[in-house]
Protein backbone atom coordinates (compact mmCIF):
# COMPACT_ATOMS: atom_id res chain seq x y z
CA UNK A 1 0.00 0.00 0.00
CA UNK A 2 1.45 3.35 -1.06
CA UNK A 3 1.82 5.76 1.83
CA UNK A 4 2.16 9.49 1.80
CA UNK A 5 2.72 12.39 4.15
CA UNK A 6 -0.49 13.81 5.52
CA UNK A 7 -0.21 17.35 6.79
CA UNK A 8 -2.80 18.85 9.12
CA UNK A 9 -1.77 22.49 9.61
CA UNK A 10 -4.39 22.92 12.36
CA UNK A 11 -2.31 20.69 14.64
CA UNK A 12 1.03 22.39 13.96
CA UNK A 13 2.49 24.42 16.81
CA UNK A 14 5.48 25.71 14.83
CA UNK A 15 8.00 23.84 16.97
CA UNK A 16 10.18 23.03 13.93
CA UNK A 17 11.05 19.53 15.17
CA UNK A 18 10.24 18.33 11.64
CA UNK A 19 12.78 20.68 10.10
CA UNK A 20 15.42 19.66 12.62
CA UNK A 21 14.78 15.96 12.00
CA UNK A 22 14.84 16.41 8.24
CA UNK A 23 18.08 18.34 8.32
CA UNK A 24 19.74 15.80 10.62
CA UNK A 25 18.62 12.84 8.53
CA UNK A 26 19.55 14.33 5.17
CA UNK A 27 22.39 16.73 5.91
CA UNK A 28 23.81 15.35 9.12
CA UNK A 29 23.34 18.61 11.02
CA UNK A 30 20.63 20.31 13.06
CA UNK A 31 20.04 23.27 10.78
CA UNK A 32 16.48 24.18 9.85
CA UNK A 33 17.79 26.17 6.87
CA UNK A 34 18.80 22.84 5.31
CA UNK A 35 15.47 21.11 5.82
CA UNK A 36 13.46 19.87 2.85
CA UNK A 37 10.21 20.38 4.76
CA UNK A 38 9.44 23.98 5.66
CA UNK A 39 7.04 25.37 8.23
CA UNK A 40 5.55 28.66 7.06
CA UNK A 41 4.31 31.10 9.68
CA UNK A 42 1.21 33.24 9.24
CA UNK A 43 1.90 35.84 11.90
CA UNK A 44 -1.41 37.67 11.66
CA UNK A 45 -3.45 34.52 12.14
CA UNK A 46 -1.00 32.73 14.45
CA UNK A 47 -1.04 29.76 12.09
CA UNK A 48 1.72 27.39 10.99
CA UNK A 49 1.76 25.41 7.76
CA UNK A 50 4.29 22.62 7.22
CA UNK A 51 4.95 22.21 3.53
CA UNK A 52 6.87 19.75 1.39
CA UNK A 53 6.70 17.69 -1.82
CA UNK A 54 3.51 15.67 -2.37
CA UNK A 55 5.35 13.22 -4.68
CA UNK A 56 2.79 14.15 -7.34
CA UNK A 57 2.04 11.81 -10.23
CA UNK A 58 2.80 14.46 -12.81
CA UNK A 59 6.37 14.74 -11.52
CA UNK A 60 7.26 17.85 -13.46
CA UNK A 61 10.69 17.84 -11.83
CA UNK A 62 11.44 14.33 -13.02
CA UNK A 63 10.30 14.97 -16.59
CA UNK A 64 12.08 18.32 -16.84
CA UNK A 65 15.44 16.91 -15.73
CA UNK A 66 17.75 16.87 -18.75
CA UNK A 67 20.09 14.20 -17.39
CA UNK A 68 17.76 11.62 -15.82
CA UNK A 69 18.88 12.54 -12.32
CA UNK A 70 15.38 12.40 -10.77
CA UNK A 71 13.92 8.93 -10.63
CA UNK A 72 10.78 7.24 -9.35
CA UNK A 73 11.34 5.15 -6.24
CA UNK A 74 9.24 2.07 -6.99
CA UNK A 75 8.82 1.19 -3.32
CA UNK A 76 7.72 4.50 -1.81
CA UNK A 77 6.48 6.32 -4.94
CA UNK A 78 8.77 9.22 -4.15
CA UNK A 79 10.73 11.06 -6.80
CA UNK A 80 14.35 10.94 -5.73
CA UNK A 81 17.27 13.12 -6.78
CA UNK A 82 20.32 11.06 -7.66
CA UNK A 83 23.00 13.44 -6.45
CA UNK A 84 25.78 11.81 -8.41
CA UNK A 85 23.92 12.52 -11.67
CA UNK A 86 22.47 15.97 -10.87
CA UNK A 87 24.49 18.66 -12.65
CA UNK A 88 22.79 21.53 -10.79
CA UNK A 89 21.09 23.12 -13.83
CA UNK A 90 18.02 24.00 -11.69
CA UNK A 91 15.46 23.42 -14.44
CA UNK A 92 13.45 21.25 -12.04
CA UNK A 93 13.29 24.12 -9.53
CA UNK A 94 11.31 26.25 -11.98
CA UNK A 95 9.38 23.36 -13.51
CA UNK A 96 7.87 22.20 -10.18
CA UNK A 97 4.71 24.30 -9.75
CA UNK A 98 4.73 23.56 -6.01
CA UNK A 99 8.20 24.99 -5.47
CA UNK A 100 9.34 21.93 -3.57
CA UNK A 101 12.62 21.24 -5.39
CA UNK A 102 15.28 23.67 -4.29
CA UNK A 103 18.87 24.41 -5.20
CA UNK A 104 21.56 23.95 -2.60
CA UNK A 105 24.47 26.26 -3.47
CA UNK A 106 26.81 24.44 -1.06
CA UNK A 107 26.56 21.15 -2.92
CA UNK A 108 25.79 22.59 -6.35
CA UNK A 109 22.85 20.14 -6.60
CA UNK A 110 19.13 20.26 -6.04
CA UNK A 111 17.37 18.69 -3.06
CA UNK A 112 13.85 17.50 -2.46
CA UNK A 113 11.89 15.28 -0.10
CA UNK A 114 12.43 11.56 -0.70
CA UNK A 115 10.27 10.37 2.21
CA UNK A 116 13.57 9.31 3.86
CA UNK A 117 13.31 6.09 1.88
CA UNK A 118 10.00 5.15 3.50
CA UNK A 119 10.55 6.27 7.09
CA UNK A 120 10.02 10.04 6.99
CA UNK A 121 11.77 11.57 9.98
CA UNK A 122 9.57 14.68 9.97
CA UNK A 123 6.54 12.54 10.76
CA UNK A 124 8.41 10.59 13.46
CA UNK A 125 9.56 13.83 15.06
CA UNK A 126 6.22 15.64 15.01
CA UNK A 127 4.87 15.70 18.59
CA UNK A 128 1.30 16.67 17.66
CA UNK A 129 0.55 14.43 14.65
CA UNK A 130 0.40 17.46 12.38
CA UNK A 131 2.58 15.38 10.07
CA UNK A 132 1.73 11.70 9.71
CA UNK A 133 2.73 9.04 7.22
CA UNK A 134 -0.39 7.16 6.23
CA UNK A 135 -2.20 5.24 3.52
CA UNK A 136 -2.13 7.49 0.46
CA UNK A 137 -5.85 7.15 -0.23
CA UNK A 138 -6.73 8.75 3.09
CA UNK A 139 -4.71 11.91 2.80
CA UNK A 140 -6.74 14.20 0.63
CA UNK A 141 -3.75 14.05 -1.63
CA UNK A 142 -6.12 13.57 -4.53
CA UNK A 143 -7.51 17.01 -3.95
CA UNK A 144 -4.09 18.52 -4.00
CA UNK A 145 -3.38 16.61 -7.17
CA UNK A 146 -6.57 17.94 -8.69
CA UNK A 147 -5.09 21.35 -8.28
CA UNK A 148 -1.86 20.07 -9.73
CA UNK A 149 -3.84 18.94 -12.75
CA UNK A 150 -4.75 22.53 -13.48
CA UNK A 151 -1.11 23.20 -14.17
CA UNK A 152 -0.92 20.46 -16.75
CA UNK A 153 -0.34 21.53 -20.31
CA UNK A 154 -2.64 19.05 -21.90
CA UNK A 155 -6.14 20.42 -21.42
CA UNK A 156 -7.63 16.97 -21.57
CA UNK A 157 -5.97 13.61 -21.57
CA UNK A 158 -9.18 11.93 -22.62
CA UNK A 159 -8.18 8.73 -20.88
CA UNK B 1 2.36 1.62 -36.55
CA UNK B 2 5.71 2.98 -37.57
CA UNK B 3 6.89 6.12 -35.81
CA UNK B 4 9.97 8.04 -36.84
CA UNK B 5 11.38 10.80 -34.64
CA UNK B 6 13.93 13.14 -36.21
CA UNK B 7 16.18 14.60 -33.53
CA UNK B 8 17.84 13.00 -30.51
CA UNK B 9 17.59 15.79 -27.96
CA UNK B 10 15.18 15.87 -25.00
CA UNK B 11 12.08 16.34 -27.19
CA UNK B 12 13.01 13.42 -29.44
CA UNK B 13 13.90 11.03 -26.65
CA UNK B 14 10.91 11.84 -24.44
CA UNK B 15 8.58 11.53 -27.44
CA UNK B 16 10.07 8.15 -28.39
CA UNK B 17 9.59 6.90 -24.82
CA UNK B 18 6.02 8.11 -24.80
CA UNK B 19 5.29 6.54 -28.20
CA UNK B 20 6.66 3.24 -26.94
CA UNK B 21 4.62 3.46 -23.74
CA UNK B 22 1.33 4.29 -25.48
CA UNK B 23 1.81 1.89 -28.40
CA UNK B 24 3.83 -1.07 -27.11
CA UNK B 25 3.80 -3.03 -30.37
CA UNK B 26 4.84 -0.16 -32.62
CA UNK B 27 8.11 0.44 -34.39
CA UNK B 28 9.94 3.52 -32.99
CA UNK B 29 13.11 4.99 -34.51
CA UNK B 30 15.06 8.08 -33.46
CA UNK B 31 17.27 9.59 -36.16
CA UNK B 32 19.88 11.96 -34.71
CA UNK B 33 22.43 13.88 -36.76
CA UNK B 34 25.25 14.08 -34.22
CA UNK B 35 27.64 11.15 -33.77
CA UNK B 36 26.89 10.84 -30.04
CA UNK B 37 24.44 9.00 -27.85
CA UNK B 38 21.41 11.23 -27.17
CA UNK B 39 22.64 13.98 -24.84
CA UNK B 40 21.51 17.22 -23.27
CA UNK B 41 22.94 20.59 -24.28
CA UNK B 42 21.79 21.85 -20.88
CA UNK B 43 24.57 19.77 -19.32
CA UNK B 44 27.42 21.03 -21.52
CA UNK B 45 28.38 23.92 -19.20
CA UNK B 46 28.99 21.38 -16.44
CA UNK B 47 31.14 19.30 -18.79
CA UNK B 48 33.20 22.43 -19.49
CA UNK B 49 33.95 22.84 -15.80
CA UNK B 50 34.77 19.14 -15.28
CA UNK B 51 31.83 18.71 -12.93
CA UNK B 52 30.80 15.81 -15.17
CA UNK B 53 32.38 13.77 -17.95
CA UNK B 54 30.80 13.41 -21.38
CA UNK B 55 28.61 10.57 -20.18
CA UNK B 56 27.18 12.94 -17.58
CA UNK B 57 25.50 14.82 -20.42
CA UNK B 58 23.69 11.74 -21.73
CA UNK B 59 19.91 11.89 -21.54
CA UNK B 60 19.70 8.23 -20.50
CA UNK B 61 22.52 6.58 -18.71
CA UNK B 62 23.00 3.00 -19.85
CA UNK B 63 24.14 1.66 -23.21
CA UNK B 64 21.26 -0.77 -23.35
CA UNK B 65 18.55 1.70 -22.40
CA UNK B 66 17.16 2.32 -25.89
CA UNK B 67 17.37 -1.30 -27.00
CA UNK B 68 15.68 -2.37 -23.76
CA UNK B 69 12.77 -0.11 -24.73
CA UNK B 70 12.90 -1.42 -28.28
CA UNK B 71 13.68 2.09 -29.55
CA UNK B 72 16.11 2.19 -32.48
CA UNK B 73 18.61 5.07 -32.46
CA UNK B 74 20.51 5.82 -35.65
CA UNK B 75 23.11 8.54 -36.23
CA UNK B 76 22.28 10.02 -39.63
CA UNK B 77 21.34 13.39 -41.01
CA UNK B 78 17.88 13.68 -42.52
CA UNK B 79 17.92 15.50 -45.85
CA UNK B 80 14.30 15.57 -46.88
CA UNK B 81 10.81 14.29 -46.27
CA UNK B 82 8.96 12.54 -49.07
CA UNK B 83 5.45 13.47 -47.99
CA UNK B 84 3.87 11.52 -50.86
CA UNK B 85 5.47 8.24 -49.84
CA UNK B 86 5.59 9.01 -46.09
CA UNK B 87 9.31 8.50 -45.73
CA UNK B 88 12.37 10.50 -44.70
CA UNK B 89 15.56 10.38 -46.72
CA UNK B 90 18.94 10.40 -44.96
CA UNK B 91 22.37 11.59 -46.10
CA UNK B 92 23.61 8.05 -46.75
CA UNK B 93 20.93 7.55 -49.40
CA UNK B 94 18.79 5.42 -47.11
CA UNK B 95 15.15 6.06 -46.31
CA UNK B 96 12.82 5.43 -43.38
CA UNK B 97 9.11 4.92 -43.89
CA UNK B 98 6.69 6.31 -41.30
CA UNK B 99 3.02 6.31 -40.47
CA UNK B 100 3.55 9.28 -38.16
CA UNK B 101 6.62 11.48 -38.09
CA UNK B 102 7.83 13.80 -35.33
CA UNK B 103 10.19 16.66 -36.08
CA UNK B 104 12.32 17.32 -33.01
CA UNK B 105 15.33 18.71 -34.81
CA UNK B 106 16.02 21.47 -32.31
CA UNK B 107 17.85 24.67 -33.12
CA UNK B 108 21.33 25.80 -34.10
CA UNK B 109 23.38 28.89 -33.32
CA UNK B 110 22.90 31.73 -35.77
CA UNK B 111 26.10 33.52 -36.73
CA UNK B 112 26.13 37.33 -36.56
CA UNK B 113 26.75 38.70 -40.08
CA UNK B 114 30.13 40.31 -39.44
CA UNK B 115 33.44 40.07 -41.33
CA UNK B 116 35.71 37.37 -39.94
CA UNK B 117 33.00 35.34 -38.23
CA UNK B 118 34.24 32.28 -40.16
CA UNK B 119 37.84 32.65 -38.89
CA UNK B 120 39.45 29.63 -37.27
CA UNK B 121 39.33 30.27 -33.55
CA UNK B 122 35.70 31.44 -33.61
CA UNK B 123 33.49 28.77 -32.10
CA UNK B 124 29.95 28.16 -31.05
CA UNK B 125 29.20 26.51 -27.75
CA UNK B 126 26.28 24.33 -28.71
CA UNK B 127 27.25 20.73 -29.42
CA UNK B 128 29.41 18.27 -27.49
CA UNK B 129 31.95 18.61 -30.31
CA UNK B 130 32.00 22.40 -29.78
CA UNK B 131 32.54 21.78 -26.07
CA UNK B 132 35.52 19.49 -26.72
CA UNK B 133 37.13 22.26 -28.79
CA UNK B 134 36.50 24.83 -26.08
CA UNK B 135 38.04 22.53 -23.46
CA UNK B 136 41.11 22.32 -25.69
CA UNK B 137 41.37 26.06 -26.34
CA UNK B 138 40.11 27.72 -23.15
CA UNK B 139 43.13 26.95 -20.99
CA UNK B 140 43.63 28.88 -17.76
CA UNK B 141 45.01 32.29 -18.60
CA UNK B 142 43.76 32.28 -22.21
CA UNK B 143 41.96 35.40 -23.45
CA UNK B 144 38.41 34.67 -24.49
CA UNK B 145 35.83 36.97 -26.05
CA UNK B 146 32.22 35.90 -25.68
CA UNK B 147 29.84 37.50 -28.16
CA UNK B 148 26.33 37.58 -26.73
CA UNK B 149 25.17 37.70 -23.11
CA UNK B 150 21.81 36.06 -23.62
CA UNK B 151 20.74 32.93 -21.80
CA UNK B 152 23.18 30.64 -23.60
CA UNK B 153 25.98 33.19 -23.49
CA UNK B 154 25.56 33.55 -19.73
CA UNK B 155 25.55 29.80 -19.14
CA UNK B 156 28.77 29.52 -21.12
CA UNK B 157 30.11 32.57 -19.31
CA UNK B 158 29.90 30.79 -15.98
CA UNK B 159 31.85 27.80 -17.23
CA UNK B 160 34.49 29.98 -18.83
CA UNK B 161 34.90 32.05 -15.68
CA UNK B 162 35.38 28.83 -13.72
CA UNK B 163 38.08 27.78 -16.19
CA UNK B 164 40.11 30.84 -15.11
CA UNK B 165 40.30 32.46 -18.52
CA UNK B 166 40.59 36.20 -19.09
CA UNK B 167 37.04 36.86 -20.22
CA UNK B 168 35.43 39.72 -22.13
CA UNK B 169 31.70 39.71 -22.87
CA UNK B 170 30.12 41.78 -25.65
CA UNK B 171 26.36 42.32 -25.70
CA UNK B 172 24.35 44.47 -28.12
CA UNK B 173 21.56 45.27 -25.67
CA UNK B 174 21.88 47.62 -22.70
CA UNK B 175 22.00 44.81 -20.10
CA UNK B 176 22.72 41.15 -19.67
CA UNK B 177 20.14 38.43 -20.50
CA UNK B 178 17.81 41.02 -22.06
CA UNK B 179 15.16 38.43 -22.97
CA UNK B 180 14.89 37.26 -19.39
CA UNK B 181 15.82 40.19 -17.14
CA UNK B 182 14.69 43.83 -17.03
CA UNK B 183 17.00 46.85 -16.82
CA UNK B 184 17.37 46.59 -13.04
CA UNK B 185 18.19 42.90 -12.74
CA UNK B 186 20.06 42.67 -16.07
CA UNK B 187 22.42 45.37 -14.91
CA UNK B 188 22.80 43.80 -11.46
CA UNK B 189 24.04 40.65 -13.23
CA UNK B 190 26.45 42.83 -15.20
CA UNK B 191 27.83 44.43 -12.04
CA UNK B 192 28.12 40.98 -10.41
CA UNK B 193 30.19 39.71 -13.36
CA UNK B 194 32.41 42.78 -13.29
CA UNK B 195 33.06 42.21 -9.58
CA UNK B 196 34.16 38.67 -10.47
CA UNK B 197 36.73 40.05 -12.91
CA UNK B 198 34.81 39.67 -16.17
CA UNK B 199 34.92 42.64 -18.58
CA UNK B 200 31.36 43.31 -19.76
CA UNK B 201 30.58 45.62 -22.68
CA UNK B 202 26.84 46.19 -23.03
CA UNK B 203 25.27 48.35 -25.77
CA UNK B 204 28.25 47.23 -27.83
CA UNK B 205 28.55 45.34 -31.11
CA UNK B 206 31.37 43.17 -32.31
CA UNK B 207 31.85 44.70 -35.77
CA UNK B 208 34.57 42.50 -37.23
CA UNK B 209 37.10 39.83 -36.37
CA UNK B 210 40.59 39.78 -37.84
CA UNK B 211 43.92 37.99 -37.40
CA UNK B 212 46.11 39.82 -34.87
CA UNK B 213 49.31 37.81 -35.31
CA UNK B 214 50.76 35.24 -32.94
CA UNK B 215 47.69 33.05 -33.43
CA UNK B 216 45.47 35.67 -31.81
CA UNK B 217 42.22 37.10 -33.08
CA UNK B 218 41.28 40.74 -32.79
CA UNK B 219 37.64 41.57 -32.16
CA UNK B 220 36.82 45.15 -33.19
CA UNK B 221 34.00 46.69 -31.19
CA UNK B 222 31.58 49.49 -31.94
CA UNK B 223 33.01 52.59 -30.30
CA UNK B 224 36.43 51.99 -31.78
CA UNK B 225 38.11 49.76 -29.21
CA UNK B 226 39.25 46.20 -29.78
CA UNK B 227 40.06 43.09 -27.75
CA UNK B 228 42.63 40.42 -28.64
CA UNK B 229 41.68 36.84 -27.92
CA UNK B 230 42.91 33.26 -28.15
CA UNK B 231 39.34 32.11 -28.57
CA UNK B 232 36.12 33.83 -29.64
CA UNK B 233 32.81 32.23 -28.72
CA UNK B 234 29.71 33.25 -30.63
CA UNK B 235 26.47 32.95 -28.67
CA UNK B 236 24.27 35.53 -30.32
CA UNK B 237 21.12 33.46 -30.68
CA UNK B 238 19.67 30.26 -32.10
CA UNK B 239 17.32 29.43 -34.95
CA UNK B 240 15.07 26.45 -35.49
CA UNK B 241 16.52 23.63 -37.61
CA UNK B 242 13.77 23.50 -40.20
CA UNK B 243 15.39 23.83 -43.59
CA UNK B 244 14.56 20.34 -44.81
CA UNK B 245 11.05 20.65 -43.44
CA UNK B 246 10.56 23.88 -45.38
CA UNK B 247 12.07 22.32 -48.51
CA UNK B 248 9.65 19.45 -48.10
CA UNK B 249 6.71 21.82 -48.20
CA UNK B 250 5.81 22.20 -44.52
CA UNK B 251 4.52 25.57 -43.39
CA UNK B 252 7.05 27.48 -41.32
CA UNK B 253 7.54 30.89 -39.75
CA UNK B 254 10.00 31.36 -36.82
CA UNK B 255 9.76 27.60 -36.48
CA UNK B 256 7.65 24.87 -37.99
CA UNK B 257 4.01 25.97 -37.75
CA UNK B 258 1.72 23.68 -35.74
CA UNK B 259 -1.91 23.63 -34.63
CA UNK B 260 -3.19 23.12 -31.08
CA UNK B 261 -2.41 19.39 -31.40
CA UNK B 262 1.22 20.09 -32.36
CA UNK B 263 0.43 18.80 -35.83
CA UNK B 264 2.18 20.53 -38.74
CA UNK B 265 0.58 21.48 -42.06
CA UNK B 266 0.98 17.81 -43.04
CA UNK B 267 -1.45 15.59 -41.17
CA UNK B 268 1.07 12.80 -40.54
CA UNK B 269 3.82 15.09 -39.27
CA UNK B 270 4.09 16.65 -35.81
CA UNK B 271 6.69 18.93 -34.26
CA UNK B 272 8.12 19.40 -30.75
CA UNK B 273 10.83 21.38 -28.99
CA UNK B 274 13.05 24.12 -30.37
CA UNK B 275 11.91 23.55 -33.96
CA UNK B 276 8.25 23.90 -33.06
CA UNK B 277 6.44 27.22 -33.06
CA UNK B 278 4.06 26.27 -30.29
CA UNK B 279 1.56 28.15 -28.21
CA UNK B 280 2.73 30.46 -25.44
CA UNK B 281 0.53 30.17 -22.35
CA UNK B 282 0.80 33.84 -21.43
CA UNK B 283 0.19 35.51 -24.79
CA UNK B 284 -1.72 32.81 -26.64
CA UNK B 285 0.60 33.46 -29.57
CA UNK B 286 2.61 30.84 -31.38
CA UNK B 287 6.32 31.28 -30.80
CA UNK B 288 9.58 29.33 -30.50
CA UNK B 289 10.43 29.25 -26.79
CA UNK B 290 13.50 27.03 -27.12
CA UNK B 291 13.53 25.87 -23.49
CA UNK B 292 13.90 22.43 -21.97
CA UNK B 293 10.58 22.14 -20.08
CA UNK B 294 8.66 23.19 -23.19
CA UNK B 295 10.52 20.67 -25.33
CA UNK B 296 9.58 17.86 -22.96
CA UNK B 297 5.94 18.91 -22.69
CA UNK B 298 5.62 19.29 -26.45
CA UNK B 299 7.04 15.80 -26.81
CA UNK B 300 4.50 14.26 -24.45
CA UNK B 301 1.52 16.02 -26.00
CA UNK B 302 2.63 15.36 -29.59
CA UNK B 303 3.35 11.69 -28.95
CA UNK B 304 -0.07 11.25 -27.34
CA UNK B 305 -1.76 12.77 -30.36
CA UNK B 306 0.29 10.69 -32.77
CA UNK B 307 -0.84 7.48 -31.09
CA UNK B 308 -4.39 8.15 -29.92
CA UNK B 309 -5.65 10.77 -32.31
CA UNK B 310 -6.33 14.30 -31.25
CA UNK B 311 -7.39 13.94 -27.65
CA UNK B 312 -4.81 16.23 -26.03
CA UNK B 313 -4.90 19.89 -26.85
CA UNK B 314 -1.73 21.76 -26.12
CA UNK B 315 -2.78 24.53 -23.74
CA UNK B 316 0.45 26.45 -24.17
CA UNK B 317 3.65 26.60 -22.18
CA UNK B 318 4.67 29.19 -19.65
CA UNK B 319 7.94 30.59 -20.91
CA UNK B 320 10.49 30.31 -18.12
CA UNK B 321 14.21 30.24 -17.56
CA UNK B 322 16.64 29.77 -14.74
CA UNK B 323 20.25 30.84 -14.99
CA UNK B 324 23.34 30.68 -12.80
CA UNK B 325 25.80 33.44 -13.64
CA UNK B 326 28.95 32.72 -11.63
CA UNK B 327 26.84 31.88 -8.61
CA UNK B 328 24.15 34.55 -9.01
CA UNK B 329 20.90 32.76 -9.76
CA UNK B 330 18.18 34.39 -11.80
CA UNK B 331 14.81 33.15 -12.99
CA UNK B 332 11.97 34.51 -15.09
CA UNK B 333 8.44 33.34 -15.77
CA UNK B 334 5.59 34.20 -18.11
CA UNK B 335 4.90 37.88 -18.81
CA UNK B 336 7.82 39.03 -16.66
CA UNK B 337 7.82 42.42 -18.40
CA UNK B 338 4.21 43.00 -17.41
CA UNK B 339 0.98 43.36 -19.36
CA UNK B 340 -1.04 46.42 -20.42
CA UNK B 341 -3.26 47.58 -17.58
CA UNK B 342 -1.43 45.34 -15.13
CA UNK B 343 0.27 46.17 -11.85
CA UNK B 344 3.65 45.25 -10.49
CA UNK B 345 5.51 44.83 -7.23
CA UNK B 346 9.24 45.01 -6.83
CA UNK B 347 11.69 44.26 -4.07
CA UNK B 348 15.28 45.33 -4.59
CA UNK B 349 18.36 44.86 -2.44
CA UNK B 350 21.29 45.87 -4.62
CA UNK B 351 23.98 45.23 -2.03
CA UNK B 352 22.90 41.65 -1.43
CA UNK B 353 22.01 41.00 -5.06
CA UNK B 354 18.41 40.14 -4.27
CA UNK B 355 15.53 41.08 -6.50
CA UNK B 356 11.94 39.98 -6.97
CA UNK B 357 9.53 41.45 -9.48
CA UNK B 358 5.91 40.30 -9.67
CA UNK B 359 3.50 41.21 -12.46
CA UNK B 360 -0.27 41.07 -12.02
CA UNK B 361 -3.32 41.32 -14.22
CA UNK B 362 -6.26 42.00 -11.94
CA UNK B 363 -5.59 39.69 -8.97
CA UNK B 364 -3.75 37.01 -10.94
CA UNK B 365 0.02 36.63 -11.16
CA UNK B 366 0.98 36.70 -14.85
CA UNK B 367 4.75 37.05 -14.70
CA UNK B 368 7.74 37.20 -12.38
CA UNK B 369 11.49 37.56 -12.35
CA UNK B 370 13.95 37.03 -9.54
CA UNK B 371 17.59 37.34 -8.68
CA UNK B 372 19.42 35.66 -5.83
CA UNK B 373 16.44 33.54 -4.79
CA UNK B 374 16.63 29.74 -4.83
CA UNK B 375 13.91 28.58 -2.46
CA UNK B 376 10.40 27.73 -3.71
CA UNK B 377 10.76 29.67 -6.98
CA UNK B 378 8.61 27.04 -8.71
CA UNK B 379 5.47 28.41 -7.06
CA UNK B 380 5.80 31.41 -9.35
CA UNK B 381 5.14 29.06 -12.24
CA UNK B 382 2.38 27.34 -10.28
CA UNK B 383 0.55 30.59 -9.57
CA UNK B 384 0.89 31.84 -13.14
CA UNK B 385 -0.22 28.63 -14.81
CA UNK B 386 -3.09 27.86 -12.44
CA UNK B 387 -4.28 31.49 -12.81
CA UNK B 388 -5.05 31.43 -9.13
CA UNK B 389 -7.02 34.45 -7.91
CA UNK B 390 -5.02 36.08 -5.16
CA UNK B 391 -7.85 38.17 -3.71
CA UNK B 392 -6.69 40.16 -0.69
CA UNK B 393 -3.22 38.67 -1.05
CA UNK B 394 -2.53 40.78 -4.12
CA UNK B 395 -2.46 43.98 -2.04
CA UNK B 396 -0.22 42.29 0.49
CA UNK B 397 2.13 41.25 -2.30
CA UNK B 398 2.14 44.76 -3.75
CA UNK B 399 3.45 45.89 -0.36
CA UNK B 400 5.85 42.98 0.16
CA UNK B 401 6.43 40.59 -2.76
CA UNK B 402 8.56 38.34 -0.56
CA UNK B 403 5.34 37.05 1.05
CA UNK B 404 4.78 35.02 -2.10
CA UNK B 405 4.90 31.65 -0.28
CA UNK B 406 2.27 32.76 2.22
CA UNK B 407 0.12 33.94 -0.66
CA UNK B 408 0.64 30.68 -2.49
CA UNK B 409 -0.24 28.51 0.50
CA UNK B 410 -3.30 30.60 1.30
CA UNK B 411 -4.68 30.82 -2.22
CA UNK B 412 -3.43 27.91 -4.30
CA UNK B 413 -3.32 25.20 -1.68
CA UNK B 414 -6.56 26.44 -0.18
CA UNK B 415 -8.25 25.38 -3.41
CA UNK B 416 -7.23 21.86 -2.55
CA UNK B 417 -8.57 22.20 0.95
CA UNK B 418 -12.27 21.42 1.43
CA UNK B 419 -12.48 23.45 4.64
Amino acid sequence: MLKSLNIDPGKCTGCLQCEMACSLENEGVFNTAKSRIKVFTFHEEGRFVPYTCTQCDEAWCMHACPVDAIVLNPVTGSKDVKSDLCVGCKVCTIACPFGTVNYNADSGKVVKCDLCGGDPQCASACPTDAITYVDANATGLDKMRQWAGKTDNAASTGA
Amino acid sequence: MIYVVVGAGPAGVVAAEQLRKLDPLSNVTIIGAEPEPPYSRMAIPYFLTNKIGEEGTYLRKTDQYYSSKNIAVVNKRVQSIDTEMNRVLTDDGDHYRYDKLLLATGASPSAPPIPGIDSPGVHNCWTLEDAREIVRLAKPGASVVLMGAGFIGCIVLESLALRDVKLTVVEMENRMVPRMMNDVSGNMIKRWCEEKGVAVHTSTRAESIEQAGGGKLRVNLSGGTSVDADLVISATGVRSNMQFAVDSGLQADQGVVVNEYLQTSNEDIYAAGDVCQGKDFSTGEYTVQAIQPTAVEHAKVAAGNMVRGHRSQHAGNVNMNVLDTIGLISASFGSWMGVPGGESAELLNEDEYKYLNLQFKDDVLVGASSLGLTQHVGVLRGLIQSQTRLGEWKDRLLKDPMRIMEAYLSCAQAQADPV
